[in-house]
């Protein structure tokens, strides 16, 4: 991808992603991570970079969301991962390093990491 | 917090809880007066005085039965412990505005750390806010909003992934423009 300078080269390059996109559906997967007091201490922000950057490295098309806190301040970092239509399964205490495994079972293979659900739908 | 960004990140959180729709960042790193100036503003539903008076002071014992959170007070010690200062100033259904200052050369000052990181993550929030940023270094400054950005992505998305690479790559080369020659 070139560097983008300015928001002049910005424009240029989203009327150049549209036209090679043409009209492609929008992605139905959703990751949300939750950035409270706590998410935030316990490393969600770090979390939410190693995020995109993995889903850049292997070109998955999802939305990545930050909300507020949800109450369960003991498993941040929490990561939610939605997909088509089907029930969210939140995973507790994610850090950096986890999240090319999460990314790979979940995403890539479409397997659910058991040992590191704490909620599902 | 370990870094500045990260109580930046917070106190945004707040604001975003607190149903603002507009939240100002201003940044100024005052190298001649030995300053760091941090300041959030939002249009949120904003602070009864009553209620702003136990923020300011959250180790009075209504703790436990009051929600009085960490979030603040952590940022505010962060600030005093640096020879620095930390107000608020909040109106019923209009505002807040929260004001740190920290000695700039201050042993213990944590740096600002990875400012484009907490920047995407307030433009990633599930809520609709516009973000007013300005980053003051000495005399250069650097400054964005969303309203501009959201004007060029049309209908794509703030969060949409290609969006987010283009704004990381937009914010990273603008906050090492704003750091050539000096600042930490
Ligand atoms: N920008 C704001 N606008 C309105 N109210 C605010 C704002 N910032 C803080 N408050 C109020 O002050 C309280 C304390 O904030 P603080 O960040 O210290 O803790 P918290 O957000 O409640 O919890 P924590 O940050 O520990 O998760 C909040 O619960 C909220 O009621
Ligand atoms: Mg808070």
């Amino acid at each position: 991808m070139p560097k983008i300078k300015s928001l002049e080269e910005l424009r240029k390059l989203r009327e150049e992603t549209i036209k090679s996109m043409r009209v492609r559906k929008s992605t139905s997967t959703k990751i949300t991570v939750g950035m409270g007091t706590c998410g935030i201490a316990a490393g969600a922000r770090e979390v939410m970079h190693a995020i995109l950057d993995e889903l850049e490295k292997r070109k998955i098309d999802a939305n990545v969301i930050t909300v507020g806190c949800i109450g369960l301040c003991a498993e941040e970092p929490l990561v939610t991962i939605e997909r088509g239509g089907q029930p969210g399964i939140t995973y507790g205490k994610i850090n950096v390093e986890k999240v090319p495994k999460l990314i790979e079972e979940h995403l890539i293979k479409g397997d659910i990491i058991d040992e590191w659900v704490i909620s599902r739908g | 917090m370990r870094e500045l960004s990260l109580h930046i990140l917070d106190a945004v959180q707040n604001s975003i809880e607190a149903d603002a729709n507009r939240i100002y960042v201003k940044i100024r790193e005052d190298f001649g007066r030995d300053k760091l100036i941090i300041e959030i503003e939002d249009n949120g539903k904003g602070m009864t005085p009553e209620f702003l008076k136990e923020v300011l002071d959250p180790f009075k014992t209504t703790r436990k039965t009051r929600h009085v959170g960490l979030g603040l007070p952590l940022f505010s010690a962060a600030a005093k412990n640096c020879n620095g200062d930390f107000k608020i100033t909040s109106k019923k259904d209009k505002g807040t505005k929260i004001t740190a200052t920290f000695q700039y050369s201050h042993i213990d000052r944590a740096p600002l750390g990875d400012i484009v990181s907490t920047i995407l993550a307030i433009l990633c929030s599930d809520k609709e806010i516009d973000l007013f940023y300005h980053h003051q270094v000495d005399n250069k400054k650097f400054e964005f909003n969303t309203q501009k950005l959201k004007k060029i992505l049309g209908n794509i998305p703030l969060a949409n992934i290609n969006a987010i690479k283009w704004l990381k790559s937009y914010l990273k080369y603008n906050f090492k423009e704003l750091y050539k020659n000096g600042g930490v």
